[in-house]
């Protein structure tokens, strides 16, 4: 089994901040996260497909083809994005790493099902199993996330 | 079990074109890596060999060793070379990212599988943007 990981990166604001708690309780949980304006990150995001190589192409994916689908499904929704006030999905959920990472996951699983259901270099990508995802928000702060884990949950 | 991991470097020219495919299909899949002149990369390899401790040494592997067998089998022969032109079997085989860490696979298996430890992983980085993680791995005994 040959596994292939691609890094890319997005920028994007968010803020910290659950309507459950209390103020005194986000701000106790959250910290400086929760402060109301909302601040950014340069986020880190590793995407590995695995498969068998293609003999014909001595690829386990298309690199263009991958591009494409992460570009698509992930980084035009979130890229230079605030979070909170952009993106649908977290205009009632908290926008922490780990609950990004969780979305990216259903984002590209997605995607994966409409290429399987396509033609051609689409469906030459999906082929290819989405493994994991690993979301860093800054070099000492990562998330990862296997894509078997999300099946359970989802 | 403990696994342990050296990292070495390389740095070498390739280009991707497969003879299954036309010029234009090879555009199309290959991109601007598809320029027969070729282009270059430093690239990185780490390698993962893991077993028991042994008891008297407190080592699964003397790194010295690890670094003895990836310079002689692959520094050596990929350091500052064309791999498409000069290092079979790329001259057959595409020297993609994942045939590059496959190929490294089976020129260390044999040496890295001996004794109390085995080749676990062999990760390729083509750039840092980009790795294979490539593993043959058996059934353990």
């Amino acid at each position: 089994m040959t596994f292939l990981t691609r890094r890319y990166s997005f920028s994007a604001s968010h803020r910290l901040h659950s309507a459950e708690l209390s103020g005194e309780e986000n701000a106790r949980i959250f910290g400086k996260c929760n402060n109301p304006f909302g601040h950014g990150h340069n986020y880190s995001l590793e995407v590995t497909v695995g498969g068998e190589i293609d003999p014909r192409t001595g690829l386990v994916a298309p690199p263009a083809a991958l591009d494409a689908s992460v570009q698509g499904a992930v980084l035009s929704r979130v890229d230079h994005r605030d979070l909170n006030a952009d993106v649908p999905e977290f205009a009632s959920l908290v926008p922490t790493t780990e609950n990004l990472a969780i979305q990216i996951s259903r984002w590209l699983r997605d995607e994966w099902m409409r290429r399987a259901a396509a033609n051609g270099a689409s469906q030459a990508l999906a082929a290819a199993r989405l493994v994991r995802i690993r979301l860093e928000e800054t070099g000492s702060n990562s998330v990862e996330m296997q894509f078997h884990e999300l099946q359970n949950k989802d | 079990m403990i696994s342990i991991t050296r990292k070495a470097e390389f740095s070498a020219s390739h280009f991707c074109s497969s003879p299954f495919l036309t010029e234009e299909q090879n555009r199309a899949v290959y991109g601007k890596a598809a320029n027969p002149n070729g282009h270059g990369h430093n690239y990185v390899v780490e390698v993962t060999v893991e077993g028991e401790v042994d008891p008297v040494t407190g080592m699964v592997m003397d790194l010295k060793e690890l670094k003895g067998v990836l310079e002689r089998l692959v520094v050596e022969p990929f350091d500052h070379r064309f791999l498409n032109r000069e290092v079979p079997p790329f001259d057959r085989i595409t020297p993609t990212p994942e045939n590059i860490a496959r190929e490294i696979w089976r020129r260390l298996a044999p040496e890295l599988n001996q004794g109390r430890h085995r080749l676990a992983r062999v990760r390729l980085y083509e750039t840092p943007e980009l790795y294979v993680d490539h593993s043959e791995r058996g059934p353990v005994e």
